[in-house]
């Protein structure tokens, strides 16, 4: 089994050199510990992975269902879950896109279940070109979200966001609010890395078009 | 490169893997197309809002119960014998 991880060498286009010096030990990941310790029966090492991976979770849930409700069981269900196949775990990937992986899997089921009779995966409504084309070229005001309270942002932009099909969603939510790589992205959601590239154009070009209309410049005023 | 071809390498353009070759190409895009700067300007913007506000609240007293009902359950399985808890 393949415990043990490395945290050098991740990037293929920044390879190590090997004439910089001594060839870096693998290093275990301090998540991996938690869950080595964990399998051993561990609640406080578990309760520790809980802890910093429950808002990831929750968010990510939250942003596919558009449902605080189904987010709040998600995120339960994704942890124990984990709990339950933490012998599965080989390391081989961050412990946290493993964990996000399940949690989309979660999070598409209960889309299913919402819609019953229709069909909901991550390539839904992303056969189309729709919105991959831009409009609207008005330039934005200077730092446009501060004329807005904080909660009328969060509500625009839930708005905004809900508005995109799921696909695309899922692939905006882990790639640019979650911060996963484009290859974390591609693995936890089972596409191809060109696959990602492709979604993640068309979600950020079918944002940036419905946010354009509260943030343009208001040239009348200005 | 015309706008189609730009738009095509803008995903790889923000995250900063466009080829090398194609750089040159894409800058020079840039500055003759105002369309696709605004474009660029405005996308980047929309990335930084999603990142810098948070869209959805998550109350620490949702998160320890959320944990709470986790750990109930995880121990409820019998394999965590170690019962204390943060």
């Amino acid at each position: 089994m393949a415990l043990q991880t490395t945290t050098v060498a991740k990037d293929p286009q920044h390879p190590i050199d090997p004439a910089a010096g001594a060839v870096p030990q693998p290093e275990v990941s301090p998540d991996l510990m938690l869950v080595k310790q964990a399998r051993a029966g561990d609640s406080g090492a578990f309760e520790q992975l809980v802890m910093q991976y429950e808002r990831q979770i929750f968010r990510t849930a939250l942003h596919i269902t558009q449902n605080r409700e189904d987010a709040e069981d998600i995120t339960q269900d994704v942890f124990f879950k984990a709990f339950q196949k933490l012998n599965q775990f080989q390391g081989n990937s961050k412990f946290s896109t493993w964990l996000v992986r399940i949690a989309v899997n979660e999070s598409l089921m209960r889309l299913r279940k919402r819609r019953s009779s229709k069909t909901v995966s991550i390539d839904q409504d992303v056969e189309t070109d729709g919105g991959s084309i831009p409009r609207d070229f008005a330039e934005w005001r200077p730092n446009p979200e501060q004329n807005y309270s904080q909660a009328q942002l969060a509500e625009i932009l839930r708005r905004t966001i809900a508005g995109l099909p799921p696909g695309f969603r899922t692939v905006f939510t882990l790639r640019d609010i979650e911060n996963l790589s484009t290859e974390e992205t591609a693995a936890a959601l089972g596409l191809s890395v060109p696959a990602v590239k492709s979604r993640l154009l068309r979600a950020r070009l079918q944002l940036r078009e419905r946010l354009s209309r509260y943030f343009r410049r208001n040239e009348a005023s200005e | 490169m015309n706008c189609t071809e730009f738009l095509s390498k803008l995903t790889d353009y923000f995250d900063g893997q466009i080829d090398p070759s194609l750089l040159a190409e894409v800058k020079a895009h840039l500055g003759t197309c105002h369309h696709c700067e605004v474009v660029v300007d405005t996308t980047r913007k929309t990335i930084d809002v999603y990142r810098g506000a948070a869209a959805y609240e998550f109350p620490q007293e949702l998160a320890d119960r959320l944990r709470a009902a986790v750990m109930e359950r995880c121990r409820a399985t019998g394999k965590l014998p170690d019962i204390k808890t943060k």
